[in-house]
């Protein structure tokens, strides 16, 4: 029998169609089908300043909009080839950090109410309520915040942000006491995710998987380690890696991982050193809002960033950053002019995605839903 | 690695090698198509390197730019070993009429939806791909909307004054 799982079903996560072909219960055949959104952002960008890209990053992966502003920013500075402030540097580990979290809580959350657990669903979303507040304070919004700039943030950092964070590192490790003590030890969780899903290690790298799902398998790669970037050398932590490369292994892996990013917060916001919000590279960088107001040079530079942006040497580079679904990876094209010649997205949640016929086939239709929240998808980022 | 990498190619694919690039620190070597199925199955079967992680592939189009001159597409493969944590980019040149490339599907899982993905935007012919067909555009789309002679159309937006007037769209 054939049905069709999606494309709006709830627990395909977005508009995702995935084709089964069924033997009874067993899956004999799975065939993921996505491209409903067709948001054309790579095409966009070829078409807008350097700077104006940056909003359109948001909108990809809307869960974790900082690690995508992170992620293009950090490319066009390896492009300009400029250094950023290390205040700046240490406030975007620790919002990205943050938003590692804040992905992770919305993963938790969703996955187990696929499952049947809605409370847990309620839990996870009230406390990443903490993370969005500190997202409004910083950036005046609370989803797409395009906070961060080429060569630095987009303002100084709030009044009340020590506050914030220390709210949330308090807040959020006894929150996850409770989900811990709802799902790791709950008898019908791990009878839904104990070797459901399972993928070897060398399966996992062939099928390009990265991030949690990567290191579910026990394949030790993260980013953050093997290529360090914005700093991260400097930050004491882990990387927790699984053994069965089953559902229940990513859980308590994107579980271990939400503690070692509080962790990072926490070091970074007792080392977060003084010092400007933006790099002074007149020409390039914006310059900060009140030397625009009183500064007729800045006034000068920040009307002509703004009017005809700035123009990289032609040159290609990669940037790739950990983000919460894995490697996220920017590739962009120069050819001299103010504009990229091409931006590629390398998206994690495309590649994971395309593992999904492994990983489901031979299973059960149920585990299909187990299968397909595992994987922590957002298909903004599957259908640029 | 770098050295190392650089010798060994020069060493066995010689005659496959073009050029390197080095820009921003990043290692790219441009390489013959007839030659690169060869290359990658020898990398990612070598017992030193372990080149086992094929990150990314994706596509450019230099058409109407001096670039243009080696070849209108350039496919890029983003290659990654997990022993050495060490990155590096194999290029491939293609023409302009009728580009087509060898499929890295046999060799990696994840070649699969990649190259889909390169073929739908592109037009970039993966021989020997089991499934080559299109992946994230809508079926009724003509054309590659990643190649830079793609037509953009522009909406007239409605207003007041003319919104009893169907929508009208430029080319």
């Amino acid at each position: 029998m054939n049905i069709n799982m999606g494309p709006q079903h709830p627990a395909t996560h977005g508009v995702l169609r995935v084709e089964l072909e069924l033997d009874g219960e067993t899956v004999v055949k799975a065939t993921p089908h996505i491209g409903y959104l067709h948001t054309g952002i790579e095409k966009t960008a070829e078409s807008k300043l350097y700077y104006k890209v940056i909003p359109t990053t948001d909108r990809m992966d809307y869960l974790a909009p900082m690690s995508n502003n992170l992620g293009y920013c950090l490319a066009v500075e390896k492009l300009l080839d400029i250094e950023v402030p290390e205040k700046v540097k240490y406030a975007r580990v620790l919002l990205t950090e943050l938003t590692r979290v804040m992905s992770h809580l919305v993963w938790v959350g969703t996955h187990t109410m696929d499952l049947g657990a809605m409370s847990m669903m309620l839990y996870a979303f009230r406390d990443r309520e903490y993370i969005i507040d500190l997202y409004e304070a910083c950036a005046g919004q609370r989803m797409m915040t395009t906070y961060f700039r080429i060569g630095g943030l987009a303002y100084d950092l709030p009044a009340d942000f020590d506050a914030k964070v220390k709210r949330i590192l308090k807040r959020i490790p006894e929150a996850m006491t409770d989900y811990e003590r709802l799902l790791t030890d709950n008898r019908i969780f791990r009878n839904r995710t104990i070797g459901v899903a399972k993928i070897s290690a060398e399966d996992a790298i062939n099928c390009g998987l990265t991030g949690p799902c990567l290191r579910g398998s026990g394949v030790n790669y993260d980013v953050r380690k093997a290529n360090p970037y914005s700093g991260y050398e400097k930050f004491d932590f882990e990387i927790p890696l699984g053994h069965n490369g089953d559902t229940y292994d990513r859980y308590l892996i994107r579980l271990e991982e939400m503690r070692q990013s509080l962790k990072i917060a926490r070091q970074a916001l007792e080392g977060m050193p003084e010092g400007p919000y933006r790099a002074h590279v007149p020409g390039v960088v914006l310059p900060p809002k009140e030397d625009v107001l009183s500064r007729m040079e800045s006034l000068i530079f920040h009307f002509k960033i703004i009017t005809e942006g700035f123009k990289p040497p032609r040159g290609a580079v990669y940037q790739a950053i950990e983000a919460p679904k894995g490697e996220l990876g920017y590739y962009i094209s120069s050819d001299g002019s103010n504009k990229p010649h091409r931006m590629r997205v390398r998206p994690p949640s495309f590649v994971n995605l395309s593992a999904l016929p492994k990983l489901v086939e031979g299973g059960l239709v149920a585990d299909v839903i187990a299968a397909i929240g595992t994987i922590d998808i957002v298909l903004g980022e599957v259908d640029r | 690695m770098r050295d190392k990498l650089r010798e060994y190619l020069e060493k066995n694919f010689g005659d496959a090698l073009i050029r390197e690039d080095d820009f921003r620190d990043q290692q790219s070597f441009y390489i013959k198509k007839d030659f690169f199925l060869d290359i990658c199955r020898a990398l990612l079967n070598h017992d030193e390197f372990q080149v086992k992680f094929l990150s990314d592939i994706c596509a450019l189009d230099w058409f109407g730019d001096r670039e243009e001159k080696d070849g209108r597409f350039e496919v890029i493969y983003n290659l990654f070993s997990l022993k050495f944590k060490y990155r590096f980019f194999l290029k491939v040149r293609l023409d302009g009429e009728d580009p087509e490339i060898d499929s890295l599907s046999d060799l990696w899982h994840c070649a699969d939806w990649l190259e889909r993905e390169v073929y739908d935007l592109f037009g970039i012919v993966f021989i020997g791909h089991p499934n080559l067909v299109k992946i994230v555009t809508p079926g009724e789309l003509q054309g590659y909307p990643l190649r830079k002679d793609f037509p953009l159309t522009y909406e007239i937006p409605q207003f007041s004054y003319n919104k009893d007037e169907p929508p009208e769209v430029l080319q």
